[in-house]
Parts: C-alpha cells; structure tokens; sequence
C-alpha cells in the first residue's frame, strides 16, 4: 500500500546513467567505454532475456487463467457450500474451501481477472493523464508548465491511500471508481517524469535541427520526444500496474471492495479472520499478488532493457586489487626519470568480455618536464591519467603494465601505500573545476583537510598555509574565496583553487587533466603561467592531458600523441610541431586552422575515432589515414624515431616527409 | 533561508487548504447521508428530517467555512454515527498509529541506510541482494507478510502477541511487544526500498568527481566515504524516508487491521463504511497536516544541509 515503494525499485539503469537515445552522440567524456554495437532488434534482446520471457509467461498464464475461469472450474466463486467450510483440499476442491464454504481455486481463478482489470485501469488512466500534459508542459512550458506542476506537486503531497479511503466513503465501494481515481494519483509521477525527459531532450541539437527542418511540432514530439520517453513510461507503468495490484488488494481486504467480486485482497481478509485454523488459505492470494506483481515489474525491466539496448551492469564491478603476471621486485630501472609507464593496459568488463580503453601504453617523464598527452577525445587519455593515479572509475582495472614512480611501481602497491603517495607526491589537476570541488564545504576547509591529514599542520598552521596557496595562485582575495562555497566563485576561481590543492604538499608530479579547457582564453594563459612558474619554483615534472595543441605549443617540453587507446608517436614539442612523423599526429597539426592562431581547439578528422569494440586490427588510423597503404594491415609496434618513437609501418619502411 | 521557509510554509498551507476543500466538497456529493445512518426504512421525512439535524440544508461553501473555522479551533465536529467528538476519537487513535509508523520508520532507516551504504560501497553480491529484494518487498504484500508473521510467531511459536495494543505510558515492554509483529511487517519491504534508494543516492555521489579529486589529495577512503560522501548523499536519503513515511500512514491502514491495533486506520475504515462524513473529514486533515509536517522538517533539513539554499 505504499505508493512511494514504486521509486524505491526504479531501475538503476534510468537513475544513474541518463538514458541514451540512438540520436545522441556520448558525450565527449572519456571515462566510460562505449556500448556494444547493437545486433539485436528490441524483440531479438527481449527474447534473449530468460528474466524477462518467464516473467511475460507467468504474466500470460495469470491473465489465460483469469479469462477462462469459467472454463477450469465447475464452482462459482461466491458459491458458498456449508459441506466446504475450511475444507481440506479433495477432489471437488483442489484447494479445499475458505471460512464460508466457497471453492478456494474458483475464487483464486476468478480474482486474477479482479486485479488484472484493476491494473489495467489504474495503468490506463495515470498514462492517459500523465503522458499528454507532462509532454505539454516539458515541451510547451510556460503557464501550462507552471499551472500542472504546481497541480503535480499537490497531488504527490497527498497521503494517497487517505484520499482514496474518503472517496470510497463517498462514491460506495467500486472497483472501476477506486482505481480511476489510483490512477488519477499515479498520473503526478508520470506526469513529472516524462516533463523532466522531454526537458532533457528538449534543447538537444537534434530536436532543433527537426524544428529548423520544418517539422511541426505534433510530429517532433511524435517522433523525437517519444522515443525517448518510452523508456522510462513503461518502468513507470509496470510499477503503477503492480501498485493497482497491491491497493486493489488492500481494499478488498479491508472489505471495502465490492462485496460480490471475487478478489485476492478479500481471500487474505478471509486467511487472516482464520489464521488459526487454516494458514494454508493465506498462501494461495498472497503468492498468487507476489508472483503477479513480480512479473509486472521484471516485465517492464525487461522491456526498459531491450528498448535501451543498455549493457547489463556488469556482474561484479567490485573493485579488485590489481593483478596481473607476477611482478619482480620494484627496483629503480632509470634513475633520472621520475616517472615511467610501461606497457600498460587498462580495461572496463564489456558485454562479451572486456574493452581494454587504454593498451600498451609506454610514457616516461623526468623531473622538471612537461610532458603533453595529446589526442582526439575517447582516445584514452585522461584513462591513463587516472590510472597512474590508481583512480579509475568504478569497473576500470590496470591489467598489466608497470607504473613506475620515483623507483617504486603504483600499479603493484596496496591501496594504503598509493594513497601516502597521493596528493603528496603525485598531484592532480582535475578537468571541469565547477564539479571537483564538494558542494557542500566551503572551498577553505577542502584545502584545510588534506594539508592536516598530510603535513601534520595544526588547525591554524593549515589555514595560513591554504591562505597563502590561494594568493599564489593569483587569487586576490583569499579570505573571501576561503570562506566561500564552491557555487560562490567562478569557474577561474574554482580552478585555481584546484590547483592550489593540487600542489599544496609541494609534488613532484602533478598530473593535470585538461586544466584549461573549461576556462575562457585569458585565463587559460594565466593559468598555464601559473604552471609553468610552479614547475620553475618546485621543478615537478607534470603530465599535461590535453586535446589543445595550442597548449602543448605553450608549455610542454616533449607530447606523447595517443590514438584509440595506445600511444602512436613520442617526439619533443619542436620535432612535433616541425616534422610530425605519424600522419595522425600531422593530420591533428594540420586541422590547426591558418591564421586562428595556435590556441584554437583541433577540427575534427574526417570520421571519428573508433570505438574499443570496432578497433581495425591493423593499424588503428588506417582507416582514416590519407596515407594508407596494404602495409598497413598489420598492427605496427613503436620504432624509435628521432628522440622518441613511432607507432606506423610507413615510417619504419620510408621516411615519408608528410606535407602538411 | 527565510524566504526558503516562508515558500515551504505558504505552500503548505495552501496543500492543507485545498484538500480540506476537495474532502468536504466530495462527501457533499454523497447522495443521502442520512440513509446510511437511519437505515433503508427511513421515510423520506425522517431523512429530511435527518438532513436538517446534521445542517445539510445549508449550502455547502458556508458549510465548510463554518467547519474550517471549528476545525482551526481544534474543533471538528461530531460522528454522526457515534455521536463522539472527532477531536477525541483522533486524540486517543493517533498515539497509535503514530507508534506504529514512527518505530517503523526508523527501523527502516536505520537497517535500510545502513545496507544501502554497504551496498553502494562494496557493490558486489550485497548490492545486487539489495535490489533483488527490492523488487520482491514490493511484490510481497504486506498484508500476506503480516498474515505469515502471525502464523508463525503468533500461533506456531506463541512468542508475541497477534493483535492487540497496549499504550506506551501503561507498560513500555509490552508497548514494544505489541509492535513487534507490525514493525516487522513493515521493515521487510521498507528497510529494502530505503536500501535501494540510499545505494543509489551513494553511488550516484560515489561516481561524482569532487570525490575522486579529494582522493586524489590524498585523503583516505574511509574519510571521504564518512564525510563528503555521507554529506552529500543524506539529503536524498532523507527525502526517501520522509516519503517512506508517508506512504506509512497509507499502509498504516491495513497493517493496524490485521493486528487489530486502535489506531487512526481502524477508525478511518469504520467511518468509511458508515458513511460518517465528519470522522473521514477529521482523519484526512489529519493525515495531511502529518504529510505536511513530515515534508517541512525534510525540507528545513535539506535546507540546512545544502548551502546552495542559503543559511548563513
């Protein structure tokens, strides 16, 4: 009887991830692998869901059952038989009597068609009210927008059950009423979800190309705006449907159904007046309301999944110490470098196997170098970023591969171990500053907590020193931005606070994830200023990840050039920008537009990077290659090249001098 | 933070005011109340007679506005089937039902929290249980959990009572035996939802990247998990458990009826069926101004919560 139990089991699917619509590009973020390629049409994924299929047969059996009641049972369901009074089960009653003599089968036959009619309208109207003005109001907005949310909200506020008790007080028992008005209720949640959906896709780049294109507006949101609410209308409507279910039952139990109708609430209320002499009576409706409402609401998982094409999550996606092949004993291998990758794999469990984002990966950075990771989005950066940090998402796991720093390798030591390392040794800059910093603390005691926990300083020791990092990073009132809440300052600010962090226990390496690409041009220079006299001052090596080459031109001293999760050329920053020797790494120059000056963002290539799943087995560019050739089948290995490396046959056979 | 309040309390009052409205108007639209009470012999005179003695021959706006105006003073009528006054009737059954929902409450938000966190961190075998649970507890009526319940400890076991009440003031151990039963019944599909709500509130801050950034600084799991992450995610638990509640005082209902507890259900029901207009109106504004408290309490708490809001 509670309505609130229906978001309790709303898919994790639809609350975690927003749902995705074949029309929409992932976005740019790298930190998940892609989807499978689909294979399947719904029915074909339907099919192959044992879940789903059991539950739509025992859904089928339930409603044949309630159809031909009258077919598999001679005994009327409100046929009382003095002879059949809390009667064992026997011939004329497989299932014995109930507390007043009539057939416990019949009435568990005839009930099925009492909750399923109850569903269906319950269902039927909360849709029939919720679908067409959460659409109206999602699209439309405005008044209407304004005018049935305020009525929405009023109706969620309601103590529902209450409410429904009264009107039953007032319109007599009835089923068609009781449930209409259920359905009345329920049509505020659907109401509300396919409103937030449609004001999802509502600014999306596709919506306004079909506007532009000149369809009106019934159709875009027949065709467009549908397609992605479906989804989330059929979880919703499984679990108002078993909702019914469950309320229907309720009210017949308090005997407040109609008297004559069979019904599984009213066959409980009978168990409970005779628990003491019959518990078996309870357990035909009540597994009977289970099984049904189990099936509704896996039936409607099942058609979210197939309609989604959402890989299942993952079966354990706790996190696992690393494992790999049996490493030998961490020994210092090149004493001038402060860090070392080698070969390292990192992966994601997949539907079918695993996707490995981030494959033979090989880096090497000394102290007081910058080293620029460069590469379209999705290629695998910002992976291998969080990977020397020990720092993946959830599923994304080293391996193989070393990561050696200062002698010691952080893919083999214990989490404890990494985490003495973090933020004191190895610093991090992260991406988007508006959503790294918590929310709910002010921007002091974020920078406060780590200075504590690692220098040991005292409360106020802690404060000067993080007063002292914020007027570092050029920001020119401390006290304030101190005393501030993350969504109080600018995203500037927010930056540099973020790198205040990042070097606050003075690091050796600081790993920096994109740190301007969030900021405006001014600021984009000013901060990697900043870098670039924090390198002076401390002479920490840093791995700048970046897709801006105008930003490897500024500051970096070496680039590694990674494409499709693995590393295709190594050279000096001038060697690069002079002769790039891979044609992906002349293709990102040349996208470089004349006369925009070194700091626009790269143009795309023709085509885009291939997913995990669809990578060539040959070279992995080659098909975006202009300069492809048979050779290029054959997945090359890196071959020194200069002062650093190159991952392409034609390299190795000709040096090829690619115009630009 | 003010003006925060001011809205939620502006918008309460409204809520409060338009069901009140809606009840009253819809038990107006009974055909003829004083069937129910007299009887189907009743002449057309008695019933008109009846009319005149409950004031239906008014019209129903000054009606309600007489009523609305008792109803501030505390005042909200008399049954016309018993003849008690509403106020009383409600002032001894709301200890009741308020035991139950309250202890049940809380047993779900304590166990539910608790697994939720677990199973967002650990993920894993706990987690999956969480949610295969979820979707059975609310499969499983409650009902049946309570027939069940009753058979088992109740008749097999003889170890608790099956129905009954005994209040609070006239023995706390056998206050606490009597909720036993109904607690339970509640808990096994509340303590799953609230579990299944708070993982998924969990994992959702678990996956933002302030977290990881903070890692990044070094901070230990344990710290972030107990400070940032539990700070974050417990307005949205406690939004579910303010909800739990509600849906509570609906379940209450049945629940109260299959252990024969004195509680606010039990009167709504026999008033429902006796078609007593006044005692059903009594009940829902009750239920409601419930409802409404809960939500502003969740809301102040969020408020304080989120600096987003304001409070300085």
């Amino acid at each position: 009887m509670n309505d609130n139990q229906t978001a309790a089991i709303a898919p994790p699917t639809a609350a975690e991830a927003p749902a995705q619509s074949p029309d929409r590009a992932k976005p740019a973020a790298e930190s998940v692998p892609a989807a499978a390629p689909r294979r399947h049409g719904p029915a074909g994924r339907f099919l192959r869901d044992p879940i789903a299929v059991a539950a739509a047969a025992v859904l089928l059996l339930v409603i044949a059952t309630g159809v031909c009641a009258g077919l598999l049972t001679e005994h009327g369901p409100n046929k009382a038989a003095l002879d059949a009074v809390l009667a064992d089960p026997s011939g004329t009653h497989p299932l014995g009597g109930d507390g007043s003599g009539r057939d416990v089968l019949s009435r568990l036959l005839y009930g099925s068609r009492t909750s399923l009619f109850a569903g269906a309208i319950a269902t039927g109207v909360a849709l029939l009210i919720g679908v067409p003005t959460g659409l109206a109001a999602g699209y439309v907005g405005g008044w209407w927008d304004a005018l049935s949310s305020w009525v929405a909200n009023l109706f969620l506020a309601l103590p529902g059950v209450v409410v429904l008790l009264a009107l039953v007080a007032v319109r007599g028992p009835g089923l068609v009423g009781s449930m209409v008005v259920l359905g009345v209720l329920t049509a505020a949640p659907v109401f509300r979800l396919v409103r937030g959906e449609v004001k999802r896709v509502r600014g999306e780049p596709y919506v306004d190309a079909a506007r532009v294109a000149g369809l009106s507006d019934p159709r875009i949101m027949g065709r467009h705006i549908l397609r992605v609410v479906r989804v989330p209308i059929i979880t919703q409507a499984s679990l108002i449907f078993g909702l019914a279910l469950i309320i229907e039952s309720g009210i017949a139990f308090l005997g407040l159904g109609e008297a004559d109708r069979a019904s599984w609430g009213a066959m409980l209320n009978d168990a409970s007046v005779h628990v003491y002499d019959n518990a078996m009576l309870s357990v035909w409706p009540g597994a009977a309301i289970t099984l049904t409402v189990l099936a509704v609401t896996l039936l409607g998982a099942g058609l979210r999944d197939a309609f989604e094409d959402a890989p299942k999550p993952p079966a354990a996606t706790r996190r696992r110490r690393v494992r790999g092949p049996a490493r030998e004993p961490a020994v210092r291998v090149d004493t001038g470098a402060l860090l070392v990758v080698d070969g390292l794999e990192v992966a994601y469990p997949a539907p079918g196997g695993e996707a490995a984002v981030v494959d033979a990966v090989s880096l090497r950075v000394d102290r007081g170098e910058i080293l620029g990771l460069v590469g379209e989005s999705g290629c695998g950066k910002t992976q291998t970023a969080l990977a020397v940090l020990r720092l993946l998402p959830v599923g994304g796991e080293i391996r193989s591969g070393r990561v050696m720093f200062d002698g010691r390798d952080l893919a083999a030591l214990s989490e404890r171990d990494v985490n003495a390392l973090r933020g004191r040794r190895i610093g991090y800059i992260p991406q988007d500053p508006m959503s790294n910093l918590d929310p709910s603390f002010r921007i002091g005691s974020q920078l406060v907590e780590p200075l504590r926990a690692h220098l040991g300083l005292s409360r106020d020791a802690a404060r000067r020193r993080a007063l002292e990092l914020l007027d570092r990073v050029g920001i020119a009132d401390p006290a304030r931005v101190f005393a501030a809440y993350p969504h109080q300052v600018s995203g500037g600010m927010a930056q540099r606070v973020l790198i205040a962090g990042a070097v606050a226990a003075e690091p050796d390496l600081l790993i920096a994830d994109e740190p301007t690409t969030a900021l405006d041009v001014t600021v984009q220079a000013e901060i990697l200023d900043l870098l670039r006299s924090l390198r002076r001052e401390h002479g920490m090596g840093m791995i700048l990840v970046t897709h801006d080459l105008g930003v490897v031109a500024d500051i970096c001293d070496r680039v590694a050039v990674m494409y499709a999760g693995e590393i295709v050329e190594t050279a000096t920053s001038a060697d690069l920008f002079a002769r790039p020797a891979h044609p992906y790494s002349a293709a990102l120059l040349a996208a470089i537009p004349d006369g925009a000056g070194a700091r626009s963002r790269l143009p795309t290539i023709p085509d885009r990077v291939p997913s995990v799943h669809d990578r060539p087995s040959g070279c992995r560019f080659a098909p975006r290659c202009a300069y492809a050739a048979p050779g290029c089948a054959v997945h090359p290995e890196p071959t020194t090249h200069r002062d650093g490396a190159v991952r392409c046959v034609r390299v190795e056979n000709e040096v090829i001098v690619w115009n630009r | 933070m003010i003006t925060f309040l001011t809205r939620r309390l502006i918008s309460a009052v409204a809520l409060l005011l338009v069901v009140s409205a809606l009840t009253f108007f819809l038990m107006d639209l009974l055909p003829d109340p004083g069937r129910g009470i007299l009887g189907v012999s009743a002449t057309d005179e008695q019933l008109a007679s009846k009319r005149r003695e409950l004031g239906l021959d008014r019209p129903v706006v000054p009606r309600y506005l007489d009523w609305l105006w008792a109803a501030l003073r505390g005042d909200l009528g008399t049954s016309w089937t018993t003849g008690l006054d509403v106020a009383d009737s409600i002032g001894t059954k709301l200890p009741v039902t308020l035991s139950l929902t309250l202890t049940a409450t809380v047993v779900c938000a304590l166990f539910g929290i608790a697994l939720g966190l677990f199973a967002a961190i650990r993920r894993g075998i706990v987690d999956r249980s969480v949610h295969v649970l979820a979707v059975a507890g609310f499969a499983i009526p409650g009902l049946w959990v309570g027939i069940l319940l009753v058979a088992l400890f109740a008749v097999r076991l003889d170890w608790l009572p099956a129905t009954g009440y005994v209040p609070l003031a006239e023995s706390p151990v056998d206050w606490a035996r009597s909720l036993v039963l109904p607690v339970a019944t509640i808990a096994v599909s509340g303590i799953a939802a609230i579990a299944q709500q708070t993982r998924n509130a969990v994992a959702t801050v678990l996956e933002r990247d302030y977290v990881r950034t903070l890692r990044s600084r070094g901070l230990p799991l344990r710290r972030v998990l107990l400070v940032h992450v539990l700070r974050n995610a417990t307005p949205p638990a406690l939004t579910v458990v303010g909800l739990q509640f509600i849906g509570l005082l609906g379940g209450a209902l049945v629940i109260e009826q299959i252990f024969a507890l004195p509680g606010l259900g039990s009167l709504a029901i026999g008033a429902t069926s006796q078609s007593d207009v006044p005692t059903v109106q009594g009940v829902v504004l009750v239920s409601v101004c419930v409802v409404v408290s809960v939500n502003l309490v969740v809301d102040l708490a969020t408020g304080v919560l989120d600096p987003k809001v304001g409070m300085r």
